[in-house]
């Protein structure tokens, strides 16, 4: 009978050894990247919206402070979106003709809000209190970015749960004072090590409680 | 080994009754036997198409089962606080226990030098295969969020920044089951090489020569390599061996290490193990018995091999005698109101009825065996064999649903029945189980041809190492 492989196969027999290397490792690198990837979190992914509203020119060029759309940050979980009224506390001023705010303009005369897409959406299991971040002085830039300068807004950080607790972990490297906390151009001081603890004190930030699973998970 | 030159002629060997191997068997009958099973494809019983018919039947149930459970979560099971666990980890106990005690009992009997597991080991090491798959699905339906099972592994670093909870049994699990299937898988694959090469050696068909021949990973059966075979096989087996032992009480320590009364014994890592073989014997049985008969394997696997079982069932189930009376006494030796509750709602609570019907099962039932006429009436080693199969399956339900439904405070007792979609999932694990074997017996040759063939070296046809 003839032989069915060729000695040749014994080679190609030990070369495949190699697939008990390559193919779990290449499963698990295939995991890794795609789950990190804008694919999956969406980061500097832009999302269209109904108007295309731009930060970058109503923060950054007309130094409109967040609050004053967003305007309970301060003392609510929910930031807030602005209403319809918001809006037209200015456009009915300027621009009242601009076709790019004919959607606003109908939403104020049928009383029908905006429907804006959610760029920053966290799990249903996840409970997040914006006042106390802002209390406590975290920037709204830390988790959002500079949204000063974004045209049209994005996803900045992946809200990955490793992402959280780097700074639940380790709270002094993030913290700023209280007056900061709206300042998007705000950069951390050399000394922030020293100065972060001092602001953790002040502000009764325990970081032993922070990475209690029912912090976030209630 | 001593080698007889009239077996390497072919020539018959005589062999008497009540031997390991009945008839005139060479060399070559006995390759032909076990290899015809796989080759002519055409030829299968009747019994082996039912049984692929109702394995697709009880795999649409599973489908369906999953399906639903995904899709709603796990309030379409009956579970709920205060019994969070329900058939789920009933079934997974069940069937983890038959895996474990199978291979256990093919790599001991393989270090005892027991001739008799000559011919079964392949079926026992089969079972216990497909058994742990069947198990493996249980624990990660009965998850909140099944499609995160990954995050039991301690795949770190992570985009959770966490490790699993090493504490959790739930985590010992991960660890036992995958060790397991590593270890068995090997030690299955590896007494195959040899079987694997011979059906290469016999196929005229390329293809089949082509994918034997990768699998027998170039097998010539030279004597250096059955001498470094023979090794490995030896070491493989004693892994076995201690694995299987640990990787069982580590799921008997998913109760241990609670609080629960009645599940918060030093004694359950034992009885777990002892149970566990009690359970597989029997399903060794129930498998073994109707196999024989449907292929007419009666020369291969004799009356002496079921006589044999049916005597590691009946050691086994003195200790699990042993096991009921010992749980009995701890209680009311140590006096624990709760322990007592617990000992009292199995016998007389809500689920009593079950408790009776289990101890029929596990303690009454077996005692048949000591007849040996009994014994070696194959009918009733059949039905003794399905009755210890249903008492170990209760045997599991009672110890989970009595001790959680009444703990405590009498303000957080409950009751639990299972859900229709609970029992389809069991009914699909079996159908599961039903399907691999249905394959196995397709593709793989059902019986050991390597071990068969060391049956006929020794003198007498093997009886000399049966008794």
């Amino acid at each position: 009978m003839a032989q069915v492989f060729k000695p040749s196969a014994n080679h190609l027999a030990r070369l495949s050894l190699l697939a008990f290397v390559i193919i779990p490792g290449g499963l698990v690198g295939a995991g890794i990247a795609v789950s990190r990837s804008p694919w999956n979190t969406n980061v500097n992914v832009p999302l269209n919206q109904p108007v295309p509203f731009s930060h970058e020119h109503h923060v950054n060029e007309l130094g409109i402070d967040c609050r004053y759309c967003h305007k309970t940050v301060e003392n609510s979980p929910y930031a807030g979106m602005p209403s319809t009224h918001t809006c037209m506390s200015c456009h009915s001023q300027v621009w009242t003709n601009s076709p790019l705010l004919k959607p606003v303009r109908e939403s104020y005369k049928t009383g029908v809000p905006l429907v804006w897409n959610r760029v920053t959406s966290l799990p249903d299991f996840v409970y997040f209190d914006h006042s106390i971040h802002v209390r406590k002085g975290i920037g709204c830039d830390v988790c959002h970015g500079q949204v000063n300068h974004m045209n049209i807004t994005f996803k900045a950080k992946t809200f990955f749960m490793a992402w959280c607790l780097k700074c639940h972990r380790d709270p002094a490297k993030f913290i700023r004072p209280k007056n900061q906390v709206f300042n998007m151009e705000y950069r951390y001081p050399p000394d922030q090590s020293t100065l972060g603890k001092e602001l953790m004190i002040s502000y009764h930030v325990h970081k032993n409680g922070l990475t209690d699973c029912s912090v976030c998970h209630r | 080994m001593k080698m007889r030159m009239d077996i390497l002629e072919n020539q018959p060997v005589e062999t008497k009754r009540d031997a390991l191997l009945e008839g005139e068997q060479t060399l070559e009958t006995v390759t032909h036997k076990v290899s015809s099973i796989v080759f002519e494809w055409n030829k299968h019983p009747r019994a082996w198409y039912v049984s692929l018919l109702v394995a697709f039947a009880f795999l649409g149930a599973l489908t369906v089962g999953v399906a639903w459970l995904f899709y709603k979560g796990v309030g379409v099971w009956g579970i709920n606080i205060p019994v969070g666990w329900g058939l789920a980890i009933v079934n997974f106990e069940w069937w983890m226990a038959i895996g474990q005690s199978l291979l256990l009992l093919s790599a001991g009997l393989l270090l005892m030098r027991q001739q008799w597991r000559k011919s079964i080991s392949r079926i026992l090491e089969s079972t216990a295969i497909f058994a742990v798959m069947c198990a493996g699905i249980f624990p990660i339906l009965h998850l909140g969020r099944p499609w995160v099972f990954y995050w039991l592994m301690p795949l770190g670093p992570n985009i959770l920044g966490l490790w699993p909870q090493f504490r959790s049994p739930l985590v010992w699990d991960v660890f036992a089951m995958s060790t397991f299937m590593v270890v068995a898988t090997l030690y299955w694959y590896m007494g195959l090489i040899p079987d694997i090469a011979c059906l290469r050696d016999r196929t005229k068909n390329p293809t089949v020569q082509i994918i034997t021949g990768v699998l027998a990973l170039g097998w010539r059966g030279s004597a250096r390599h059955w001498r470094r075979y023979q090794t490995a096989y030896y070491i493989v087996a004693g892994l076995c061996v201690a694995m299987t032992i640990s990787a069982y009480s580590f799921v008997s320590f998913d109760f241990a290490m609670s609080i629960i009364p009645g599940w918060h014994s030093t004694f359950l890592p034992v009885f777990y193990v002892a149970g566990a073989i009690f359970e597989g014997v029997a399903i060794a049985l129930t498998i073994i018995i109707p196999l024989r008969a449907w292929y007419g394997l009666q020369s291969y696997i004799t009356d002496v091999h079921i006589d044999w079982l049916s005597k590691y069932l009946l050691g086994s189930n003195m200790v699990i005698v042993y096991g009921y009376f010992a749980e009995a006494f701890y209680t009311w030796y140590g006096g624990d109101k709760y322990e007592k509750l617990v000992l009292r709602n199995q016998m007389f609570g809500h689920y009593a009825p079950l408790f009776w019907i289990m101890m029929a099962c596990n303690l009454i039932a077996p005692l048949i065996l000591w007849s040996p006429r009994l014994r070696r009436n194959i009918t009733i080693v059949f039905i003794v064999s399905i009755f210890v199969n249903l008492g170990m399956w209760l045997e599991r339900f009672i110890s989970l649903i009595t001790s959680l439904s009444r703990s405590y405070i009498p303000s957080t007792w409950g009751f639990y029945t299972p859900s229709i979609w609970e029992i389809a999932v069991f009914i699909g694990s079996i159908g599961l189980f039903l399907f691999l074997m249905c394959l196995f017996v397709r593709f793989i040759p059902l019986m050991s041809l390597t071990e068969l063939k060391t049956l006929l070296a020794n003198d007498e046809g093997g009886k000399n190492h049966s008794r």
